[in-house]
């Protein structure tokens, strides 16, 4: 068993159109900018995978990343808790265009429709929405006297996922706040392409402090050093 | 002491309630202020959304870690003890009823207890982010805004017209004007600023005011 593949292309190159993409991160910390941008590049030179839905916590800030995606045209639907940045004009602007759509859903539930997606649960109850627009249209129940929501399991063909250390079975630790979405996405995707800044030897990462098992990793690639998408964001902007 | 208290007072005020050794999620912008104000002596650990318990500060300009932030999406630092989650325990935390108070901005709060504060309605880009789940389950959901919006408007209401992010889930509201706690689907009154009459308190209250006793005064420092 390897999951280590030489180079980004190959890693993404069966990704097709009109796909559900999950793109770990929250805002930058841990965004995959190489894979996001391997993918945009293919596109650009292909028209291919265009009319993806992604799901991430947000809808792109400036230029980089998720926001390049849209940007070249190849997103048809976000699914998201906040599509609002510091600089959200290429969500914004498509979206009152009506060109791209939405799919709001607050943090928490999305987190958890993500692992419900993983786990193999197809909808579960959350109190969060009830009483609001939110829940229009979901089933409501009552347990121990208080009103929940129904909410489906969220599943995707592809996750792009941002590691620090990886090994060639797959397995996945994150830096710091990095790890946000991505282990929940990992296992909710058909196909989870992991960029991990080191790959290192099977059993260099002590199984005490393995985040994300190796089941739920398909591809690696090794981005010795990754760029940092509020980096970026902060030098293009001064 | 002025006629209504600024931000930072309103957030100085609410610091002071924060409970010794609790769990807290302070909400992006205004709310986040409360931290900088917690009592001395206080133990106080901050949850964040995105998978961090037990956060400092921020880091001096040019020492950011981009890769370590809050909710709000700003750099932070980590106390001795912090600890990294993925967000489905993050939330878990939240909806499972583990942190002890959460803090929210608004746009309209009604006496039912019922909170808006994600979408001013149709025109705009919608975002709720974690407050629709961040107002179920934390033990005690406490409000800090202006007593009422930047055209003079209430915002302490019968019921709110704005698209709600929860219902009945509001326990206490610190104003620029007065503190109140949310009993019986009322706003009860705890404290008003001493320079304000009751009446005139009232008259930017769209919903009734409750008085139990005298209210004590709200006495906050220049800051």
């Amino acid at each position: 068993m390897d999951k280590i593949y030489p180079g980004m292309a190959d890693a993404i190159s069966d990704i097709e159109d009109g796909m559900t993409v999950m793109i770990g991160g929250f805002g930058g910390s841990g965004a995959p900018i190489e894979l996001i941008h391997a993918l945009v590049d293919r596109y650009k030179t292909t028209g291919t995978p265009g009319g993806l839905t992604v799901v991430n916590n947000n809808a792109g800030n400036g230029g980089i990343g998720i926001a390049a995606m849209i940007n070249a045209g190849m997103v048809a639907k976000m699914i998201c808790s906040f599509p609002r940045s510091s600089d959200p004009r290429a969500f914004t602007d498509r979206y009152l265009a009506g060109e791209i759509g939405l799919e709001l859903v607050p943090q928490g539930t999305l987190a958890e429709r993500i692992r419900a997606g993983g786990a193999g649960i197809p909808a579960f109850y959350t109190p969060a929405t009830f009483g609001t627009q939110l829940a229009e249209g979901k089933p409501v129940a009552e347990f121990d006297g208080k009103s929940y929501v129904q909410e489906r399991w969220l599943k995707a063909d592809v996750a792009l996922i941002k590691a620090e250390l990886a090994d060639r079975k797959g397995n996945l630790t994150y830096r710091k706040a990095a790890r946000n979405f991505s282990p929940l996405m990992a296992a909710a995707a058909k196909v989870t392409i992991v960029q991990a800044r080191q790959v290192v030897a099977t059993g260099g990462i002590d199984p005490e402090h393995i985040i994300t098992p190796g089941i739920f990793v398909n591809r690696v690639v090794e981005v010795t050093d990754p760029q940092q998408e509020e980096a970026l964001l902060r030098a293009e902007a001064s | 002491m002025a006629s209504k208290l600024t931000n930072a007072q309103i957030a100085w005020r609410a610091a002071q309630d924060l409970p010794d050794g609790s769990y807290v999620n302070l909400g992006i912008g205004f709310p986040e202020m409360i931290a900088k104000f917690k009592p001395e002596g206080r133990e106080v650990i901050y949850h964040t959304e995105n998978g961090v318990l037990d956060f400092g500060e921020a880091p001096p300009v040019g020492e950011e870690d981009w890769d370590l932030i809050n909710a709000g999406k700003k750099a932070i630092t980590l106390n001795a003890g912090a600890a990294f989650f993925h967000h489905a325990d993050s939330f878990a935390m939240v909806r499972g009823g583990h942190l002890d108070v959460a803090v929210l901005g608004a746009y309209q709060i009604a006496e039912t207890g019922d909170l808006a504060n994600w979408s001013t309605g149709p025109g705009s880009v919608p975002a709720v982010g974690g407050a629709m789940d961040l107002v179920h389950g934390a033990k005690q959901i406490w409000v800090v805004t202006d007593h009422v919006t930047k055209k003079g408007q209430p915002k302490l209401l019968k019921s709110c017209t704005l698209p709600l992010t929860g219902v009945g889930c509001v326990t206490t509201v610190y104003t620029s004007l007065a503190v109140f706690d949310i009993l019986d689907k009322r706003f009860v009154l705890r404290e008003k600023l001493p320079s304000m009459s009751l009446d005139e308190l009232q008259a930017v209250t769209e919903a009734e005011i409750v008085v139990n006793g005298k209210p004590r005064d709200l006495n906050v420092p220049e800051l």
